[in-house]
């Protein structure tokens, strides 16, 4: 009996070691990234800042929350990757300092303001062993509304076409909903919660048709991206508008409570120049 | 010996092939299950894996925030689970002198196991974060592992408050102790290895645990320190896998956390085997 | 003298003082747990009534269409296609897990060599404390691609592959406790049946599991109450779609309705309470479930 108890403290005490050293551990690497020119404000921000919504916007968030990690060291920047409609809600009912949406926020969306960071494609997207590589917005609306059932209808092989779309709070749906004409009228065969978990249904399957971000979509083996009427799905096409299926990246806030001190300066960061880079990088389109 | 009708042997060989193709589907599942697993997975694990955090920036993978998520979140919840669970079982066998009360606690703590953890994740949701106002964190997760737990543990430590010899108590008390120092000082170390069981299976339910979570403690895949975590959303293993699989595609890394789970099981369940033979060797 | 007396009596005051204080906070501890279970129940009617009676109890169970979110039309909260889903995967779970389990807990417990029997029972064990997320995840990389080649599907995330997972989660729980109850069984009314000329395999099926069916019961009560309340392992491979249900097609159970849209339900929406509502009527479902088979089967083990 001493004995076990002897054992659990010791496992106790070497837990906490373990959990102190790996704090310190993990702010080594932070703390060595600092650049002192970086023009850091003269007092040091420190905090916690929770971002919460569109998947389509991972990597851009990703990218943007890891820089400023990286330029202030006291501060933590948390991406909770749940889809637009949840990001709104919690920055709604305070759960989270800045919601991210991949939409623009609707009428009945009241209290809030949303401030566009980038702009993103919408890439439909099939399996790379599928013949078809250009499509109609008539076609794909056709498509998704179970109008058109076969690819062998479309050119492709004899397979019966599997359309995978979001979830119903899914910016990326709305998106896609909204330019194509097919709002409540979708026939899908898989409801994902996630822009990566579209992409890797369509990546496995050879009958099937998705949409996804295009920031997460480009440069995955196993999938192609559709041109649509003729026009391929790029930054360039995006920024200059001949690509139509394409949405804003909004960052969400709150009217009427301020962002604390780290929020605050978390999102001046990501609407600023600086940010541009890093947005490109993430392949989105920025427009600041 | 006299032979068999032949409805007696078809009946008897239909039988016991269909038990032999039971067992060696089951068999074959077991074998197929942990073996694609540990195939899949353990390629995956390396030591980049296991002790930094997901970097954009540059392009790599790593679970040690999840690792690190996952004790903070067993630390919160035995710290209070324990205490209350060990509480109970001490009220039931030593205390309950009105039995409709010890039936009543009873009867709540087995409907507590067989509600689904996806009603836990529910309720939590509301009560931890929306009314107390909790911001999504181990906190609020580990606090709703509690309700979750505490039917084990009552049950495990009630088992073993019940081998402790009735003479212990009752020469206790002959000498004079108070009922509380009794327990204290007599009861409660022999019931150690009980307790110390029902801690074991606890924690592996916390570890398995993904549902209560996923909007209690959230999806954050952020390194932060205990006191950092307990209000920020940190996902803990199971939804860092579920978030690795289903949202960002990485199936490797999915893979190599299910190994890493697997032998967490294993490792708590061979723990969970050596306590219990203690226990009934005292018995 | 007067000193220590006071002294000594101050004491004993305190010591009484003390167990009073002990007693009454076992007794608190014991309490909570009952507070919990009152707090749960009591949360989940208050949350899961107002969409009940706004929309209607009949229109709620047995309406056809969830569309919460409609632009277009009317929003629609029909939560027949959840109900059906949850029960015929249930049932569908059971059916495929509880004679394997049976006959693999039979097997285990009387007929196996002790040492393939010790390292299947470490198996199953195994299994039994794995993650439902990992079955998940195999479900995903392995079940939905096989489906869809075996049966020629559009997709391979089905109610046929959510039966199928269910029925590999349920298989621990079965076995486990049916073994347990096989092995209780006294070995006098097994050398008794023997001796009446029984064959080992008729004493097995018709005298020892008999006299286990009790255990064997609550095993299956035990796996169909984890068959219906899982939801991790399912949202991965059942397509999500809100379909009435058909074997080959995509579908939502009640447990993965309220997963899929939990989080972005706006706070005091109609379609946010409805989901309180749906976790009402999961909830009341088990009980119900657990309440008809301790009935049913433990007559019968009479």
């Amino acid at each position: 009996m001493k004995k076990v108890l002897s054992l659990i403290m010791a496992a106790a005490m070497l837990l906490t070691l373990f959990c102190a050293c790996a704090k310190t551990a993990a702010e080594k690497p932070e703390t060595s990234n600092e650049e002192p020119a970086a023009g850091e404000s003269a007092a040091v921000l420190s905090g916690a800042v929770s971002t919460n919504g569109s998947t389509s916007m991972e990597s851009v968030i990703g990218a943007l929350a890891e820089q400023f990690m990286a330029d202030n060291s006291g501060v933590t920047v948390t991406y909770d990757p749940t889809g637009s409609g949840t990001g709104i809600e919690s920055v709604s009912n305070g759960s989270c300092d800045i919601g991210l949406s991949s939409r623009a926020l609707k009428d009945t969306e009241t209290g809030l303001t949303g401030t566009t960071v980038a702009l993103d494609g919408i890439a439909i997207i099939v399996n790379a062993g599928c013949a078809v590589e250009d499509l109609s917005v008539e076609q794909i609306a056709s498509i998704f509304t179970g109008g058109i059932t076969n690819w062998s209808e479309l050119g492709g092989e004899d397979l019966e076409i599997a359309c995978i779309g979001r979830e119903a709070g899914s910016g990326t749906r709305d998106g896609f909903e909204t330019v194509t004409g097919t709002a409540d009228a979708c026939v899908l065969s898989q409801e994902l919660t996630s822009t990566g978990a579209v992409i890797e249904a369509v990546k496995n399957s050879p009958n099937a048709i998705g949409y996804a971000s295009l920031a997460s979509a480009a440069g995955q083996d196993g999938i192609r991206i559709l041109t649509v009427d003729g026009i391929r799905c790029s930054e360039e096409t995006v920024l200059d508008g001949t690509y139509a299926i394409q949405r804003p990246f909004v960052l969400v806030t709150k009217d009427g409570t301020a962002l604390s001190e780290a929020a605050q300066a978390f999102f001046d960061f990501a609407t600023s120049a600086d940010a541009a880079e890093l947005i490109r990088n993430a392949g989105a389109v920025p427009v600041a | 010996m006299e032979k068999l009708s032949l409805r007696r042997r078809l009946t008897c060989g239909v039988l016991r092939g269909l038990m032999y193709l039971a067992a060696g589907l089951t068999g074959a599942l077991l074998v197929f299950l942990i073996g694609y697993i540990f195939v899949r997975g353990l390629p995956n694990i390396s030591w980049e894996l296991l002790s930094t955090q997901t970097s954009y920036l540059r392009g790599t993978v790593g679970i040690l925030p999840n690792i690190l998520n996952t004790l903070y979140i067993i630390l919160i919840a035995m710290v209070v689970a324990l205490p209350v669970g060990v509480g109970a079982a001490v009220y039931l066998t030593e205390y309950a002198s009105n039995p409709r009360a010890a039936a009543a606690i009873e009867f709540a703590a087995e409907t507590l196991t067989g509600i689904p953890s996806i009603l836990f994740g529910l309720v939590g949701m509301l009560f931890f974060i929306q009314l107390l106002g909790l911001k999504q964190g181990i906190l609020a997760g580990g606090l709703t592992l509690v309700i979750m737990i505490l039917p084990t543990v009552i049950r495990t430590t009630q088992e073993s408050l019940k081998t402790v010899p009735q003479s212990y108590r009752e020469g206790a008390l002959a000498l004079g102790a108070g009922k509380f120092h009794m327990i204290r000082t007599v009861v409660l170390p022999n019931a150690v290895d009980g307790t110390v069981t029902g801690c074991i299976l606890a924690i592996g339910r916390i570890v398995g645990e993904s549902a209560a979570l996923l909007f209690t403690a959230g999806f954050g895949l952020v390194l932060n320190g205990f006191r950092d975590a307990l209000q920020s959303s940190s996902a803990t293993l199971t939804v860092a896998l579920y978030v690795y699989a289903s949202e960002r595609g990485e199936t490797d890394v999915a893979f190599a956390i299910a190994a890493i789970l697997m032998v967490l099981t294993l490792l708590l369940n061979l723990a969970a085997q050596l306590a219990g033979r203690k226990l009934k060797r005292k018995e | 003298m007067k000193q220590k007396e006071s002294r000594k009596r101050f004491r004993r005051v305190m010591q009484e003082f003390c167990e009073c204080a002990m007693h009454l906070l076992f007794l608190l501890c014991g309490i909570v747990s009952v507070a919990f279970v009152l707090f749960i129940s009591v949360y989940l009617i208050i949350s899961g009534i107002p969409a009940i009676r706004e929309v209607g109890l009949i229109p709620f169970l047995f309406g056809t269409t969830w569309a919460p979110t409609a632009k277009t039309a009317e929003p629609s909260f029909g939560i027949l296609p959840f109900l059906l889903t949850s029960v015929y995967g249930t049932a569908g779970a059971c059916l495929l897990g509880v004679p394997i389990g049976i006959l693999t807990a039979v097997f285990l417990a009387k007929a196996a060599p002790p040492k393939v029997a010790a390292v299947i029972r470490s198996a199953v064990q195994l299994l039994a404390g794995i993650p439902s997320v990992v079955y998940g995840l195999v479900g995903i990389n392995v079940l939905v691609p096989a489906i869809q080649r075996a049966f020629h599907l559009a997709s391979g995330a089905c109610l046929l592959t959510a039966i199928l997972v269910l029925t590999v989660m349920i298989l621990p729980s079965i076995i486990n406790v049916s073994e347990t109850a096989l092995r209780a069984v006294p070995r006098e009314y097994e050398e008794g049946s023997l001796a009446l000329g029984a064959t080992e395999i008729e004493t097995y099926f018709r005298v020892s599991l008999h006299a286990a069916s009790s255990g064997v019961a609550t095993s299956v009560v035990l796996g169909a109450g984890r068959a219906i309340g899982e939801a991790m392992a399912i949202i991965m491979v059942s397509g999500n779609v809100p379909n009435l249900p058909s074997l080959f097609g995509s579908v939502r159970f009640l447990t993965t309705a309220i997963a899929s849209e939990m989080s972005y339900a706006s706070a005091g929406s109609l379609q946010r309470q409805a989901l309180f509502s749906i976790g009402l009527v999961l909830f009341l479902f088990i009980l119900l479930i657990n309440a008809v088979l301790n009935l049913a089967l433990k007559r019968r083990a009479n």
